[in-house]
């Protein structure tokens, strides 16, 4: 469905705007991914114990899948409180780059900061990926509106694959139940694997996936802070190198 | 209500330990943004970081399986997904594909096992 051109008077409605913003989940392709790994979601929480409204609250509250992931594997293997709220903001830290990346795609002059709260809340690699598709192609006034109807399709879209993911996993044979259990990882190496765009990317998670199960061998409470932190500023590091023999 | 959500302290839980630590980091960018370049070596050091630790995560559940998935053997769980990388890569990146030729792996293996 294509949008309409950019001096159409369609675009004088903040409502078609979010309208239109509601449509577009229909056109990517990430729209699937995401239903699968928050299908996978569903499931991983119903085999450790959590109850669907929970689960369906931190889709709503938290609204990134890694985070809900370790956030949901750490306290489902009896992490603390505070281990889990570690792991979860070292791995949100992604988030800081993309929103201050995003957010003056859509400010005009007169924005105010708190009309930004709701966009800024629903950015995640998704609606980062397609703000930069498709914001070009909506007049700057209504992009708000527009975010926040993409925005809230994405996230009715993952509480819908939440609802049958849990409900997959109470009531599918064992084969089936591990088949959506493993779409989580599936979904998230190649989504990762398409967004990498540098060498330091690259090798950050290939070497992030190998150190894992080296330091999850020392039960530190926090091995996936460890051997994210450390991989990753090898990783760094390669790039750095690699840059300075160039210069 | 305590059945759907469970109780209050697991809700607490959610909000101490998933949304504060998660959502702190969207508000700051919305604070702070503007002043930051985003082809900093900051921010390509944080992008390695955060890469890494998604990476640690999908090792985790392939390693550590949760639930039902602890069932499949471990050689088929990291053959699984070898195999969709390697469909992704044929495939021209495409998800769709890597993530079907893992899944029918996975369940093509199970099947056989038994």
């Amino acid at each position: 469905m294509p949008l309409p051109p950019l001096e159409s008077p369609i675009w004088q409605s903040s409502v078609r705007a979010y309208a239109f913003g509601l449509r577009a989940v229909g056109s990517t392709v990430l729209t699937l991914v995401l239903f699968a790994t928050y299908l996978g979601i569903g499931a991983l929480a119903h085999d450790t114990h959590f109850s669907l409204g929970w689960v369906l609250t931190s889709t709503l509250l938290v609204w990134a899948g890694p985070a809900q992931i370790i956030l949901i594997s750490s306290l489902g293997s009896g992490a603390t409180v505070v281990q889990a709220a570690i792991a979860v903001t070292v791995s949100a830290i992604r988030l800081f780059p993309m929103v201050v990346a995003v957010l003056p795609m859509m400010r005009t002059p007169t924005t105010r900061l708190r009309q930004l709260v709701l966009p800024a809340h629903f950015i995640a690699v998704t609606l980062w990926v397609e703000c930069f598709r498709l914001l070009p192609h909506v007049p700057r006034e209504n992009r708000i509106a527009f975010t926040v109807g993409l925005g809230t399709g994405l996230v009715s879209v993952c509480l819908i694959a939440n609802i049958v993911g849990y409900g997959l996993a109470a009531n599918l044979p064992q084969l089936f139940g591990a088949a959506i259990l493993l779409l989580t990882p599936l979904a998230f190496l190649l989504s990762t694997a398409r967004n990498c765009r540098e060498l330091a990317d690259i090798v950050a998670l290939g070497l992030g996936l190998a150190l894992f199960p080296l330091v999850a061998t020392l039960h530190t409470g926090v091995d996936i802070l460890i051997s994210g932190v450390s991989a990753g500023t090898i990783a760094y590091g390669v790039h750095w190198l690699r840059r300075r023999r160039r210069a | 209500m305590s059945d759907f959500i469970g109780d209050w302290h697991a809700l607490l839980v959610l909000v101490l330990a998933g949304f504060l630590p998660n959502e702190i980091w969207r508000m700051l960018g919305l604070w702070l943004g503007g002043g930051v370049d985003e082809g900093s070596e900051l921010l390509i050091w944080v992008r390695a970081v955060a890469t890494a630790i998604l990476a640690g995560v999908i090792a985790q559940i392939l390693v550590l399986p949760p639930g039902a998935l602890a069932s499949v053997p471990g050689i088929l769980r990291y053959g699984a997904v070898a195999v969709g990388l390697v469909a992704f890569v044929a495939a021209k990146r495409s998800i769709l594909v890597g993530v079907v030729c893992g899944e029918l792996v996975m369940l093509a293996g199970q099947l056989w096992w038994r």
